[in-house]
């Protein structure tokens, strides 16, 4: 086969990328409300709240993005629950970021000094008053530049709901290689594609970073 | 609508996960030990004098850091094989592997080179050590274990990325799945055993780097003394 790299083809990776943009923000909505149960289920009041969040969360982060996709995908279907791959997609990568981000969270939350509990307490605040409105809004500005340099992440890992045949950016690469047989030029343009998405808001967590004076290091999804 | 669950199918081809496991274990721990190697010498290269090395370094760091996994192993894998190399698919996975963790550990290993105090290297060169020996005796024991905890987790998660290396047919664990559930049909039995088994290894991991650092840092320390 082979041939030329044209417009349409240009254009195809336009709507690829565009199905990565919108994969991604799908994944940081959902796995954000659930980031947000989970980072309170860890610090909960109840004992078997806490424990029992606490080993969802490592059974998740103890096994791979691509084997929970794989789970949803072909392992519902194979015992009768119908999936479609969008649903299939989006539900592991919710699960996936929820559950990393909550630990985030939680860390954010806890990184409030203990005082300001104790302050809002002598208020006579509700646990509920306490929570959202004195360790909250300050739990927000600890978590924000972590939890920008995770949407980093969080873009990157949507590339592996292409193994399930979901058309986003790395998928559409491997399609149009299908037909021009150029694999390195085209794996450039798609990891040059990446760069620019995921560069600036690189940068703009290591800025927050910077100007809040909190600059934790932990490890990253590759 | 009833729902049955057959394990044993799956479970009966136990030496093929295991081999799966072993290989994934296998290019955990080479691209664990490859990979630190060039995460010290990029972060060292990085906080370095030399203008032009600390510029590579940043860039390699901030290319791989922005791009996703899946797509540098086919940049890996595509480009070695357009230089008419053709090269075994596990190794190409190991290069891949190194080339991405090297990448994150050297940020992290930088964090810990940055976190020891210029007056202990001041005191170093005052002793008339070399610039070698301040980095092999002053700076690189206490920064490398106070990031230890967060290279466990890097580690960890390079084991569990090494999942992606079945998309150029490593045959790791991952592959060793994809194979057993389009054999037997039973994809959901075969990815549960599969994701358990990820667990079980990944908590290992985890306890052999913690009885590592044991061994390797906290002897040397009083109790309640500061790193």
């Amino acid at each position: 086969m082979g041939g030329h790299f044209t417009f349409s083809h240009l254009e195809f990776l336009g709507r690829g990328a565009l199905w990565t943009v919108l994969l991604s923000a799908l994944g940081f909505l959902g796995g954000g409300v659930l980031a947000f149960m989970v980072a309170l289920c860890r610090i909960s009041g109840a004992r078997i709240v806490r424990v029992a969040s606490g080993v969802i969360v490592q059974l998740v982060q103890g096994t791979p993005l691509l084997v929970i996709l794989f789970l949803s995908y072909f392992g519902l279907p194979a015992i009768g629950v119908p999936v479609p791959p969008l649903l299939a997609a989006g539900a592991s990568l919710n699960l996936y970021i929820g559950v990393y981000l909550g630990e985030t969270w939680r860390a954010a939350i806890e990184a409030v000094p203990r005082a300001q509990w104790e302050a809002a307490e002598c208020l006579a605040l509700t646990r509920v008053q306490r929570m959202f409105r004195v360790i909250l809004p300050q739990a927000v500005h600890i978590a924000t530049p972590p939890t920008v340099g995770f949407m980093v992440q969080i873009i990157k890992s949507t590339s592996l709901a292409s193994a399930i045949g979901f058309v986003e950016l790395a998928r559409a690469g491997q399609i149009i290689n299908n037909s021009l047989l150029e694999p390195f030029p085209i794996f450039v343009l798609i990891a040059a594609t990446y760069f620019a998405i995921c560069y600036p808001l690189s940068r703009l967590s290591r800025r927050l970073e910077a100007r809040s004076g909190f600059a934790p290091v932990e490890g990253a999804a590759p | 609508m009833g729902i049955t669950l057959d394990f044993g199918a799956v479970l009966a081809r136990w030496p093929m996960l295991l081999g799966g496991a072993w290989m994934t274990l296998e290019l955990a721990a080479v691209a664990t030990l490859l990979g630190f190697a060039i995460g010290v010498v990029c972060a060292v290269g990085r906080r370095g004098s030399v203008h032009w090395v600390a510029r590579i370094c940043g860039v390699y760091i901030e290319l791989v850091r922005n791009t996703p996994f899946l797509v540098q192993i086919f940049l890996v894998y595509f480009g070695l094989s357009s230089l008419g190399l053709s090269l075994p698919a596990v190794t190409v996975a190991i290069a891949a592997l190194c080339i991405n963790v090297g990448a994150y550990s050297a940020e992290i290993v930088r964090a810990g080179l940055d976190s020891v105090a210029r007056g202990q290297v001041e005191a170093g060169e005052t002793l008339g050590l070399s610039r070698l020996q301040v980095y092999r005796h002053i700076i690189f024991p206490p920064a490398v274990e106070r990031v230890w905890p967060a290279l466990t987790s890097q580690f960890v998660l390079l084991m569990l990325a090494s999942s992606v290396c079945s998309q150029i047919s490593a045959e790791e664990l991952t592959a060793a799945a994809n194979f057993i559930q389009s054999d037997t049909y039973r994809a959901f039995e075969t990815y549960i055993i599969v994701a358990v088994m990820y667990v079980v290894l990944s908590l290992l991991l985890r306890a052999a780097f913690w009885a590592l650092g044991q061994v390797l840092f906290v002897r040397r320390r009083r109790l309640g003394t500061a790193i």
